[in-house]
């Protein structure tokens, strides 16, 4: 193994330890919210034609679940090991920013991709979405976890703190996934929400997986898929770059 | 080519203590070289910049200016190479709680990139005790065990330079014998050390060459046997039941009822021996011995008093 894949598998590994908290525990959230949601509102709301509300939610719950463990993967992996000084051990090490980057990123990417197949899966007892595009669902997951991934690595660095670690996750982590169309369609909202939703880059990200579902959209996928693109190499080279300076790890 | 060259070093932080723009010097203009193969000690009281120094070296901070090599690699233009050939024990007792240590051990292999680790891993275990405990959890370990740990972390990929930051601080005397038992084995066997301690005694057994830092510079460099032949005259060592007379104990070292004088000779021994007694205090266990680190530590600082005025600047 490469250092790189060392520190890949050490991250990997990390989460997987405390699975109950890491995996399980988004899991059963997830089962929660499919359950109350669905219930509540089976009956009520009709987005697509031929697709109950339940199956509708299935793929929006597991993109979210996803999206908020990849970020919540490399962010807290950094602020720990900050907090607890034991990232003066990597600090020592011939590992280059690229190298950090792919690890820590890639280990959010594993962590999203099994908490969003977690998801998946569990909500298959409540209702069966269909899987009509499944590269560009693949495709969407994949490039979601890394933005997502490529943004914790950006809040851990800049964080000190736990509690700022948390301001991150509760003031614009959480609001912009919950309000990104994972409980419905945005077309079911006023003009002004609607322009509203378009500037939410988690808009985009729900949207297109959700394509890869039921073949259908609020945007079309090659939109998505280009804001998607454009986010996560934007992010990515922000994160890249602050791991070059060394920002807030290095004096 | 010297192991490890700071060339011209400063380095200057943001104070806020001074007015805006107003920086804190940490180094002022360091330059020292250690060679291949040497033990060599870096000393200074706290906030001399030790520390810092070796921050620079490791890549943990950035010189203001200068230059700083490891075995001729620079470690900003080149920093992959020369942190492969360093070393560094960290002064605080950190650890990942998520692990083991042969598990920590085996993770930074991984991250220097040696593979097939486990036969070194064993002997490190091995030669710092720590054989029983390679499954233990870092958390379950004590500050002892736990300092064993960051020096088989700092080794695990056979470094060429070791740097020891005040390894010895807050540990007992079987793991100060073990870990220095097992550094001078490795120094006989080539690889470089590079020391920071607060105990002089330890400096003085281990290097044959020492760096003394004040307010960020150096002020004294040489081998320890020239520093020590250089420090004139003797120390009259005696204990002593009561306070001295106040024109001694600003020039004595007092440890409890030991009571430690510079001496230039028997009249001056004579001339305090009969001060303590007119004090009405009497002086035992009376020897004269040759000065130590110490006695040359304390008179490097005094001849230096090094106003601390680097912030702000």
């Amino acid at each position: 193994m490469t250092g790189w894949q060392m520190l890949l598998f050490k991250e990997v590994l990390r989460f997987w330890r405390v699975a109950a908290q890491t995996i399980t525990g988004p899991i059963l959230t997830a089962l929660l919210y499919l359950l109350v949601f669905g219930q509540a509102l089976e009956s009520h709301v009709k987005v697509y034609d031929n697709v109950s509300y339940t199956a509708f939610l299935v793929p929006g719950l597991a993109m979210m679940s996803l999206l908020q463990n990849a970020f919540a993967n490399s962010s807290s992996s950094l602020v720990a090991s900050k907090v607890m000084g034991n990232l003066v051990f990597l600090l020592l090490t011939p590992l280059s920013a690229w190298h950090w980057f792919v690890a820590y990123v890639g280990a959010a990417v594993v962590r999203g991709l099994v908490v969003g197949s977690g998801v998946l899966a569990v909500s298959l007892i409540f209702a069966v979405p269909p899987l009509a595009q499944p590269v560009w669902a693949l495709l969407f997951a994949v490039l979601g976890a890394a933005l997502m991934g490529a943004l914790g690595v950006v809040a851990g660095l800049w964080s000190e703190k736990f509690d700022q670690m948390a301001a991150f996750q509760n003031f614009a982590v959480m609001p912009m996934t919950f309000l990104s169309g994972v409980f419905y369609s945005i077309h079911s909202l006023p003009p002004f929400w609607q322009t509203v939703s378009h500037f939410n880059p988690f808009f985009y990200m729900i949207d297109g997986f959700r394509y890869g579902f039921f073949g259908v959209s609020d945007v079309s996928p090659w939109f998505s898929l280009g804001v998607v693109t454009v986010a996560t190499a934007g992010v990515g080279l922000w994160a890249l770059l602050l791991l070059r300076m060394g920002y807030k790890i290095r004096s | 080519m010297p192991a490890i060259s700071f060339q011209s070093v400063s380095k200057s932080y943001p104070s806020p203590r001074g007015p805006q723009g107003g920086t804190f010097l940490a180094l002022d203009d360091v330059s020292l070289a250690v060679e291949e193969g040497e033990f060599f000690g870096l000393l200074g009281p706290n906030g001399a910049g030790k520390t810092t120094l070796i921050t620079i070296l490791a890549g943990l901070a950035k010189a203001s200016a200068g230059s700083v090599s490891v075995m001729g690699h620079d470690v900003q233009t080149d920093f992959a190479a020369a942190r492969r050939a360093l070393g560094v024990v960290p002064q605080e007792l950190v650890f990942d709680p998520f692990f083991n240590v042969r598990e920590a051990l085996l993770f930074q292999s991984g991250y220097f990139g040696v593979k097939n680790n486990a036969a070194w891993v064993d002997e490190l275990l091995d030669n710092l005790g720590l054989t029983d405990k390679a499954n233990a959890n870092m958390r379950a370990l004590s500050g002892g065990m736990k300092r064993r740990v960051l020096v088989a972390l700092a080794l695990v990929h056979k470094p060429p330079v070791i740097v020891l930051d005040e390894p010895t601080a807050g540990v007992d005397v079987e793991l100060r014998q073990t870990l220095w038992h097992f550094i001078a084995k490795l120094n006989k066997q080539g690889h470089t050390v590079l020391l920071t301690t607060h105990y002089l005694e330890e400096a003085e057994a281990l290097c044959g060459r020492i760096a003394m830092l004040k307010t960020g510079k150096v002020v004294a460099l040489d081998s320890t046997s020239a520093l020590l032949s250089a420090a004139s005259g003797n120390v009259l060592r005696c204990t002593v039941d009561g306070d001295l007379p106040p024109d001694l104990a600003s020039l004595a070292r007092v440890t409890g009822r030991v009571v430690q004088l510079p001496a230039k000779d028997a009249g001056a021994v004579e001339q305090y021996l009969a001060q303590i007694r007119q004090a009405g205090l009497q002086a035992q266990d009376i020897e004269i011995r040759r000065p130590d680190l110490e006695d040359v530590f304390l008179k490097v600082m005094q001849q230096h008093p090094g106003r601390d005025d680097r912030s702000p600047v």
